[in-house]
């Protein structure tokens, strides 16, 4: 666990694999039950991947309201993680609070990948709200393969219709979306279109084809407000691109970078 | 006791087949439902009928407000509140309330407030709720972990304005004001207020740090409602508060008739109508993650998520209604005993009568009205005879001698 005194935060902070230092940032949903994006860049890459206060063990939500703080804090964070030019990778919510980091502080920032990150918003496309889904409808929204997807959140889950476990998940879930929430509802923007300019990393974006929660329209925004930047689209994959294709996300970090 | 006589302003025009057809009352509710002439005949309708519980000798009258939906059909409860001003003298005007959290800057409730409270020579009843998670962050898009620490902010904010001579700077989180001058300022300074609560100890603490009463607005009845009560009670003799029954306050969904089953046959169209369609919230939009804190959902919130408490409204028949209390309806006999219970089990000073039900026409309305204040409201009316039926605390304080409005439009 790392503290931070500035706000005060406790993190929890998974850490795995041998090799160059890579950040991961995760998205709303937090890590998954044994997630395979981890295990798949854990085999290449020493992985820090720090938990934002309200997720799993890590406290100190209270004092993170806006977008400025939880950027701020993930800088903090990784500073104090001691991470030597680390690849910053970001998912989705993580992937906002990446590009905002890459942006805010380009010069500490070399080495960016985005996997469908939130943060734009086009009219023609409204991403679905999410804070508004009931948790069976999830799996069809983060998963090319539902079926598979329910599996991989699930894992290692409980029985709902148990009331301890229930009181766990609904606070469980309370904690996340009510952080996640800060930034973003009821729209996902907190102008990052205004910012993108100043990320001078070289960025990898990676979208799933057939992403039906940020659909791969916004990778091509994404891609032409960030100079230095290459985007890969990956077939048969949802929004969770990273836990859905672990290895093809890999070798396309592994080929980028 | 004190007896108001509650309206919702419900759109009546809801089809029969509206739970097939829409997955919810609140937030995406398409508004070509709603349509304007009809909306102006009922909304001319609802404040006759406030007028009218004036006229037959309720205590109180009162709105509250609601955004996108068919529900409630005020998103400003002022705007009912200022007509009725003009066209009742005595009635308290109970605004339950304004969501204080959705106004930017929030001294607009402060302003709005004094002008109805001017307006109706001392009569406003304020209520600050919090606001449904419908309301408050999927009509209005107020980020939900934040909407309490907003709301907090925002009474500061309006109780400093009434309470200052002075205009005085206010650096808030959410609100910056250099110059907070309330023009006009109430005549009650500051008006009572009541809080719509839910079960959380907070809410329970911020009545009592304020001299504030407690309401429960809820529709399942006052059994269900006993538990959370005694939690409330509980915290009050913890808190070593005097036991004031104005410091409670409840919602009851009543229909009298001359006989049990003669209410049946005259409301029980209406109040399947109210439970089926108005209360009609589709699961996603009832509570976004953060809107409650983490201590409310560990401890009473939870309840309604519990296997075997869900309320299955659309399978309740008038029976399951009546006899689990639900709603309190009847002969006035049956109604006056159920009324004695309920006071008297939840210790509540105020009761919120909803007289109004889903789509009740006018002549129901009145006569179920009528029968309560003649033949029900005048048998309860001394139950705490140790606080001789009111408290100065939690009622308003009329200017002595109101002038008469019909001389002011002169």
């Amino acid at each position: 666990m790392l503290t931070l005194k500035n706000p005060p935060t406790r993190i929890e902070v998974v850490q795995a694999g041998k090799g160059r230092d890579l950040l991961f940032l995760h998205g709303a949903g937090g890590h998954m039950p044994n997630d395979p994006l981890l295990a798949a860049l854990a085999t290449k890459y020493r992985v820090s991947a720090p938990l934002l206060p309200g997720y799993g063990r890590s406290e100190g939500e209270d004092g993170l309201r806006d977008m400025l703080d939880v950027t701020l804090h993930a800088l903090d964070v990784m500073e104090k993680l001691k991470l030597r030019k680390p690849i910053v990778v970001g998912h989705s919510m993580g992937g906002m609070i990446a590009a905002e980091m890459a942006a805010i502080a380009h010069t500490e920032i070399e080495k960016l990948c985005l996997l469908a990150p939130a943060g734009l918003w086009l009219d023609a496309h409204p991403i679905v709200d999410i804070f508004a889904k009931l948790p069976y409808e999830l799996p069809a929204l983060l998963f090319h393969d539902a079926e598979a997807g329910k599996k991989l959140l699930t894992a290692g889950g409980g029985d709902m219709a148990d009331i301890e476990f229930l009181k766990q998940f609904l606070v469980m879930n309370a904690r996340r979306l009510g952080m996640a929430g800060k930034l973003l509802f009821p729209i996902p923007d907190r102008g990052l279109a205004g910012r993108l300019y100043r990320i001078t990393a070289k960025t990898l974006i990676v979208w799933g084809r057939e992403d039906v929660l940020i659909p791969p329209v916004y990778g091509d925004a994404f891609k032409k407000a960030v100079s230095k930047s290459k985007l890969v689209k990956i077939a048969k994959a949802g929004h969770a691109v990273g836990q859905e294709k672990p290895a093809a996300v890999l070798k396309a970090i592994q080929d980028f970078f | 006791m004190k007896f108001t006589w509650f309206h919702l302003m419900p759109w009546p025009h809801m089809p029969d087949d509206f739970r097939q057809k829409h997955r919810s009352v609140w937030v995406d509710l398409p508004n070509k439902m709603y349509q304007p002439e009809l909306g102006h005949i009922a909304y001319h309708q609802y404040l006759d009928q406030l007028e009218y519980a004036e006229k037959v000798g309720f205590d109180g009258i009162g709105v509250n407000e609601h955004h996108a939906n068919a529900y409630g059909l005020m998103p400003s409860p002022n705007i009912m509140a200022a007509t009725l001003t003009r066209r009742t003298s005595k009635a308290a005007l109970v605004v339950l309330g304004n969501s204080i959290a959705l106004y930017n800057p929030p001294l607009r409730v402060a302003e709005e407030m004094a002008m109805l409270d001017v307006l109706s020579g001392g009569r406003l009843i304020a209520g600050f709720p919090v606001g449904t998670s419908m309301d408050t962050n999927y009509a209005y898009g107020t980020v939900p972990a934040l909407t309490r620490e907003r709301y907090a902010e925002a009474h500061e904010l309006i109780r400093k304005a009434w309470a200052a001579d002075e205009p005085f700077a206010f650096n808030g989180r959410y609100t910056k004001l250099r110059y907070v001058n309330c023009w006009p300022k109430p005549i009650q300074n500051p008006p009572p207020v009541f809080i719509p609560g839910g079960g959380s100890v907070e809410t329970y603490d911020f009545c009592l740090d304020n001299t504030y009463s407690y309401s429960y607005l809820s529709y399942s009845g006052y059994l269900r409602a006993k538990l959370l009560m005694e939690g409330y009670w509980k915290r009050v003799a913890e808190r070593k508060a005097d036991e004031s029954p104005y410091r409670a306050g409840f919602a009851q969904v009543i229909c009298v008739a001359d006989t049990d089953a003669e209410a049946e046959r005259l409301y029980a169209p209406h109040v399947s109508y109210f439970y089926n369609r108005c209360l009609h919230v589709y699961p996603g939009f009832a509570d976004a993650p953060g809107y409650r804190t983490i201590k409310t959902i560990q401890t009473g919130a939870l309840s309604q998520f519990a296997p075997g408490s869900g309320r299955d409204y659309p399978n309740m028949s008038w029976k399951d209604l009546t006899e689990g209390r639900y709603i309190v309806a009847g002969s006035p006999e049956t109604v006056r005993q159920q009324m004695e219970e309920l006071i008297k089990t939840l210790r509540a000073g105020n009761v919120f009568c909803l007289l109004h039900i889903g789509n009740m026409p006018d002549d129901k309305v009145r006569h179920s009205t009528k029968l309560f204040a003649e033949k029900v409201m005048p048998h309860l009316r001394n139950l705490w005879p140790d606080w001789k039926n009111h408290d100065d605390r939690f009622w308003c304080h009329p200017m002595h001698e109101p002038v008469p409005t019909r001389i002011a439009a002169e």
